[in-house]
């Protein structure tokens, strides 16, 4: 995490200019971070042993008709020309033209990313559900068994490859049990009787009143969400319960208790209040984590969002669309760092004043 | 300073051993990595992960005693193909009838080869730039940083991917993949530790000597940052190890026909119905290995950086 240095400052217009700058200095590192991201991904296009000409032209092209699609691509240009103007496109949001789906990438990437945050919101609203009241308990009765239960929740979900727990649990709750839907957002029967709308099931079958295919599509999300979410629950209930030993040793807890307030408050209200601001930034970490485990769940359960997008592509040299599903993911991690760093200053006036 | 219970009584090796004034600089060396010694092994965690680390060394030493089949070629198509746990194949065969014990056996090799050398790329480079960057300060320390923060914003597998997806699949590419995600973490903590004793008077001494800046960051100032690194680095041998997995499980790892765990999952993901064991076992295997760097890693944290255990 980003610690937050804001210079020692008397009086109120001190402080506030302090923070000021410290915005501004933020606020460069974050354009500093995704021009950094930018930078990363045109040079690993221009390392890709493919020609992109050759792509484009074909190998039976006369060497004029090469030359010349060669200029219209700006490769003639030098290094540093080249990345500028890839900048540009960047910007305007023009990624090139995906070979495999023969559509501008901007155009499949707004069709699969919204399927890949349906996912990743679902688990990490699992995870902060059961993490954190987890998280609390454990560490209230430090050494009891729920205590050893989160460390071994915790143990597993540091050590497991996501893809092997994927399918086992299609394994078991899909193919032995019959509990959930196979893999897939929905059965054939349901594809088409959607509008998209949003591109996400569950909102755009709720929106439309259609709880047939809201159904269905709970019973495919549930196994990819759920292993998500135990992933987050794993990373929120360690963290919770580490923030919350700290909390409890402090002197305000035992003034609390002094005052004769119920353990239940002083441990709800008043110690869980404390750790929830360096939780936030917790949540939000692993939220972003979640949007890169995606790419593993998605591909074991065939689900239609950006991580399987960007793997299929990889498998047929597809670079304009692999580098664009990275730049966006990429940039998606940037904005959930600076949206978890803003959430802390916003709660926590330490941050602002020291 | 008066000492209750003064260990130098004790004769003999152990004695010499928790002397509390040793006689030379190699006796207190030993000495410390003893008494480090003694309370690792008081963790019965930290020691099951020991464990499992150093059998995963002798399967990787001892691959071809252990190894019951031939891990590349397999046997019988028609009758030995996808045959559950037995007898003949402890764990079960495949879908080129090869068997899985041993193909597991042969690819702790892989695993170990993997974690190696990304360690071996990565720990330099972070312990490199973390110190040049915490002694020198100034401007160096700013662009240095710069360029690890946003290292560090990105998304660890997908970055891997997009390298794999430019220098092509391959074990040693994921590797240089993995390696150039893996140490910007080292780089911060290498930098953190070098600010606590930049100004302290022992480097002041050492300046005043004449050494170079060079000399001062490898002999003086990389020792003491190592333990905090190594701490770090173990903790991290489970990630490096679910990353590589994850990039053969893709495809994008190591290619067939080696013995790679990720690589058999994904091709065992086909039978997962009928026949579970062909990707369950490499699984398990990652599990295991992977929990076994884990433990180890927190059980080190507790003896070399007590700061941090809590």
């Amino acid at each position: 995490m980003a610690s937050v240095d804001t210079a020692t400052g008397g009086g109120r217009g001190r402080a506030l200019l302090s923070t000021s700058t410290a915005v501004a200095r933020f606020v460069g590192m974050v354009l500093a971070t995704l021009l950094g991201l930018v930078a990363v991904t045109f040079v690993i296009g221009r390392v890709v042993p493919i020609d992109p000409v050759l792509a484009v032209v074909g190998d039976r092209a006369s060497p004029s008709v090469y030359a010349r699609v060669r200029e219209e691509m700006g490769l003639h240009l030098p290094l540093w020309q080249q990345f500028f103007i890839y900048l540009g496109d960047v910007l305007k949001g023009d990624f090139g033209r995906s070979v495999l789906t023969t559509k501008p990438v901007v155009e499949d990437i707004a069709r699969f990313f919204p399927a890949t945050i349906e996912l990743a919101t679902l688990g990490t609203l699992i995870g902060t559900i059961f993490g954190v009241p987890l998280g609390v308990l454990a560490a209230v009765k430090r050494g009891s068994l729920i205590d050893q239960v989160v460390r071994v929740i915790g143990l597993v979900g540091y050590s497991a490859p996501i893809f092997w727990l994927g399918l086992l649990a299609l394994l078991l709750f899909y193919a032995k049990l019959g509990w959930a839907a196979g893999p897939g957002r929905l059965d054939v029967v349901y594809e088409y009787q959607l509008k998209a709308v949003t591109n996400m099931v569950l909102v755009d079958s709720l929106l439309q009143g259609n709880m047939a295919v809201f159904r269905n599509a709970v019973s495919h999300i549930v196994l990819p969400a759920g292993i998500l979410g135990y992933f987050s629950l794993a990373y929120i209930s360690r963290m919770t319960r580490s923030f919350m030993l700290n909390e409890l040793a402090q002197e305000y807890v035992t003034t609390a208790r002094v005052k004769g307030l119920s353990e239940r408050r002083v441990i709800w209200r008043h110690a869980l209040r404390n750790a929830a601001v360096p939780l936030i930034t917790v949540i939000a970490l692993s939220y972003a984590n979640l949007l890169e485990g995606s790419v593993l769940t998605e591909t074991v359960f065939a689900w239609p969002g950006l991580g399987r997008y960007i793997t299929n592509s990889l498998q047929n040299a597809d670079m304009n669309a692999v580098l664009g599903g990275t730049l966006v993911i990429g940039a998606a991690f940037v904005a959930l760092n600076l949206f978890s760093d803003l959430l802390y200053r916003l709660f926590d006036p330490r941050t602002r004043k020291r | 300073m008066t000492i209750v219970n003064d260990p130098a009584a004790e004769p003999g090796i152990r004695g010499w051993l928790t002397d509390p004034e040793p006689t030379s600089r190699t006796q207190a060396r030993i000495g410390n990595l003893y008494r480090g010694w003694r309370s690792f092994v008081r963790n019965p965690l930290a020691m099951v992960g020991f464990t499992i680390v150093v059998l995963l060394l002798l399967a990787a030493a001892f691959a071809p005693w252990l190894a019951t089949h031939n891990p590349i070629v397999g046997g019988d198509l028609r009758t030995q193909r996808l045959l559950p746990p037995g007898d003949e194949f402890w764990l079960g065969t495949d879908d080129q009838a090869r068997d899985i014990y041993s193909r597991l056996v042969y690819g702790s090799r892989l695993t170990l080869l993997v974690v190696v050398l990304v360690t071996v790329i990565a720990m330099p480079i972070g312990l490199l730039v973390g110190t040049v960057a915490g002694y020198m300060g100034g401007w160096i320390d700013a662009l240095l940083m710069r360029i690890t923060d946003i290292f560090l914003a990105f998304p660890r597998l997908v970055l891997a991917l997009a390298f794999v997806a430019a220098l092509g699949p391959g074990i040693e590419n994921a590797i240089i993949a993995i390696a150039i995600t893996a140490w910007p973490p080292y780089a911060r903590i290498a930098r953190a530790e070098t600010l606590t004793v930049r100004n302290s008077d022992f480097i002041a001494a050492v300046q005043l000597q004449g050494a170079s800046s060079g000399r001062i960051i490898w002999k003086h100032i990389v020792p003491l940052c190592l333990s905090s690194v190594i701490v770090r680095v173990t903790l991290d041998m489970a990630g490096i190890i679910l990353t590589a997995a994850g990039l053969g499980f893709l495809g994008l790892g190591a290619q067939p026909p080696l013995p790679e765990w990720g690589a058999m999952i994904a091709s065992g993901r086909r039978y997962i119905v009928d026949q579970w064991w062909v990707a369950t076992m490499p699984g398990v295997a990652i599990f295991v290995v992977s929990l076994g760097f884990n433990l180890l890693g927190d059980g080190l944290r507790d003896v070399l950086d007590p700061k941090a255990a809590k």
